[in-house]
């Protein structure tokens, strides 16, 4: 299928952009309608400090199928009405596929016994972790990482696995550099011009999987691009409104997996998905205050707005009092999801109230939840979309980001201390400075992008470096 | 102004073309290499990493006066040698096996070098063995590693246990950091060392230089 560029939004108004409805809602086997009206919980698990190796894989087992009896178990204790489990999968389970489809089918296999015995609906989505960095990386599109990742897929979807999805790092290696001096023209090469190319190559494979198999395109997300520089802010490491400007360009290059052929849900762990719902309608997972076992962020309650599916990010299988932490974590994701389902039963004026009130709680305190109000994503997708070329998609997000700011600090909607403000000044003067073509960067990355490999995304060796 | 102390200013600003030109004038005005480099770069850097601590200034603004400082050390590199000053001490990094984060890593280089380290970055997803290797060759008096996952956290250990099979663990301190590291997991594995972040880092390798 080749690449059908979004020319306009799914919503012209962002009062219709909610949790729980999307125009595309996504349909599963066991009768999850992702979108059609209903928030599920998208529960995410990994292992206790341990070695994932040959000799380890049994115990490895032994706790995915742990994990999972304990969620499937509370699901039908609570009485939820479905869930996703998402199987994220270690280095290693990729690097091995044989060990990542074997997690998924003992995953899968526990998911089957309750639906007889519980009578409980659940989707497997399957994640393989993006190997592509490092040494021994030959080239991003060919050679033993990609073929590992392929197989990673299509060894689970063969099995049963419903929804893939992956947290792509094409660009990565140049956005590292960028994250960490606030680099906003290497920030948009990185997103908009490598992280697109790439997105478009591997989601193209990604579709061609998923149609043969008879499984769904679910999303990406720029989790290493735009959670990495939110973490960052979060330390006081890198300004707040630089992390939010790379949330918004980063939108540009998770879209790209939907032009592919992506039909849903997003990701969770990337933020930019009220966008890319405002821009393809497409339902999405997002995560919140219930992603506190993983990470701290300032969006705990604006980020459920548009969710569809509602996670927890990952959690550690580990002892609690109350039980294993990813059960303890799936009711916590259940008792949210419960909430925002009564509100849309009851009425889309108290669904609507409900949404508004978790914006209002998180937008004037951060700009990085300011960005994902959904009046200001659909405000900002509306002008995207009008634009033409990925670069050209990135430079307007980041400008139509920081010109949001700057109104919304100056109207008193958003509190910026000091040094906020001036680094508000300098990315604007930045954006301002942005080279008119992708070619015009590239040429100037190739000069002074320490990272940049031109050959591994087949492009051009320019420059002199 | 003295000329030290608007070195110290150049490097904070992170104005690399100031600094050179001013070790040129304080070198002409017969200051030796080693009070410009202790008292006009590594002080500017230092008080750059207070306002650090302080959240008076982000990461970038470090990086670019590491940058600076380093054009500075470049410049007064030959004369150093000459006048047999050496740094501060050595320090090897790198991120372990199974683990490609970087970023933390990057962080703590940064301000070890600002410290006066001299730095050997070995990057990321590195064997054990080349860990070993690496004190064979650079004998480094501290060796940092890094570990961002709860799947990789114990490649940390191995790591040390690597570096006592060898018989090389009482010529090197070790250090350990990343998210998922405790100062208690750090004490179990056998390290010298634990820091939560990329300044204190600095710090404690400084104080387990003087320790040993």
């Amino acid at each position: 299928m080749s690449r059908r560029k979004i020319d306009s939004v799914a919503y012209l108004d962002s009062g219709a952009l909610i949790f729980g409805h999307a125009p595309h809602p996504v349909s599963t086997r066991s009768g999850l309608e992702i979108g059609g009206g209903l928030v599920y919980p998208d529960i995410n698990f990994t292992l206790p400090p341990m070695l994932v190796t040959e000799d380890s894989l049994s115990e490895v087992i032994g706790n995915y199928r742990e994990i999972t009896e304990g969620i499937c178990r509370r699901a039908a204790e609570l009485g939820a009405p479905g869930f996703v489990a998402e199987i994220e999968t270690l280095p290693p389970m990729t690097f091995h596929p044989e060990w990542g489809v074997e997690v998924c089918r003992t995953v899968l296999e526990v998911i089957g016994e309750y639906e007889a015995k519980e009578g409980i609906h659940a989707a497997v989505r399957m994640t393989p972790n993006d190997i592509r960095e490092g040494r021994e990386l030959e080239h991003m599109w060919h050679g033993s990482h990609w073929d590992n990742i392929m197989a990673t897929f299509e060894g689970a979807a063969e099995i049963g696995a419903e929804l893939l999805a992956i947290e792509s790092v094409g660009g990565k290696e140049v956005h590292d550099e960028a994250v960490m001096y606030c680099d906003l023209p290497k920030s948009i090469f990185a997103l908009s011009v490598l992280g697109a190319l790439d997105m478009e190559r591997l989601w193209t494979a990604i579709c061609e999987i998923a149609d043969r198999t008879g499984t769904i395109a679910a999303g990406d997300t720029a989790c290493g691009f735009a959670n990495t520089a939110m973490v960052l802010a979060e330390r006081n490491y890198i300004p707040r409104v630089f992390a939010a400007t790379v949330r918004v360009v980063s939108a540009v290059r998770s879209l790209v997996a939907v032009e592919c052929g992506a039909k849903g849900p997003h990701k969770d762990c990337g933020y930019e998905g009220i966008y890319v719902k405002a821009m393809t309608g497409i339902p999405i997972s997002m995560e919140g205050r219930t992603a506190a076992c993983a990470h701290l962020s300032p969006v705990g309650n604006i980020a459920a707005c548009a969710a569809d599916l509602w996670s927890n990010e990952s959690i550690q299988n580990i002892k609690l009092l109350a039980g294993p932490a990813p059960t303890v974590s799936f009711e916590q994701l259940a008792y949210d999801c419960r909430l925002l389902n009564t509100a849309s039963a009851r009425s889309a004026e108290t669904a609507l109230l409900l949404r508004d009130l978790h914006a209002d709680s998180d937008s004037r305190l951060d700009p990085q939840a300011y960005v994902l109000r959904p009046d200001v994503a659909v405000q900002i997708s509306k002008e995207l979309v009008q634009v033409e070329g990925d670069y050209e998609r990135g430079k307007l997000a980041a400008k139509l980001a920081l010109d949001v700011m700057r109104q919304a600090h100056q109207s008193g909607e958003l509190l910026l201390d000091e040094r906020e403000e001036s680094w508000l000044d300098n990315l604007s003067y930045a954006a301002d400075d942005l080279p008119a073509t992708a070619e015009e960067l590239t040429q100037e990355m190739s000069d002074s992008c320490e990272n940049y490999d031109p050959m591994k995304y087949d492009l051009k060796k320019v420059g002199g470096r | 102004m003295s000329i030290l102390e608007n070195l110290s200013e150049a490097v904070q600003k992170g104005r690399a073309k100031d600094v050179l030109t001013l070790i040129e004038e304080g070198l002409a005005e017969g200051l030796s290499a080693q009070r410009l480099l202790d008292e006009g770069l590594l002080k500017g850097m230092s008080l750059l990493g207070v306002r650090f601590k302080n959240n008076e200034v982000f990461v970038p603004e470090v990086l670019i006066a590491a940058r600076a400082l380093n054009k500075g050390s470049e410049a007064l590199k030959a004369q150093l040698i000459a006048d047999g000053v050496e740094a501060k001490g050595k320090a090897v990094i790198g991120t372990v096996k199974g683990d490609l984060h970087d970023i933390g890593k990057n962080l703590v280089k940064m301000m070890l070098e600002g410290a006066g380290f001299d730095v050997v970055d070995l990057g990321v997803d590195v064997p054990d063995e080349k860990f070993v290797a690496a004190i064979q060759e650079q004998t480094p008096d501290v060796l940092l590693l890094s570990a961002l996952l709860t799947t990789t956290m114990g490649q940390l250990g191995a790591v040390i246990d690597a570096i006592k099979a060898a018989g090389l663990r009482e010529q090197v301190k070790i250090m350990v950091g990343g998210a998922p590291i405790t100062h208690g997991f750090a004490t179990e594995i056998g390290a010298d060392g634990y820091s939560p972040d990329a300044a204190s880092a600095a710090e404690l390798a400084t104080s387990l230089l003087v320790a040993a």
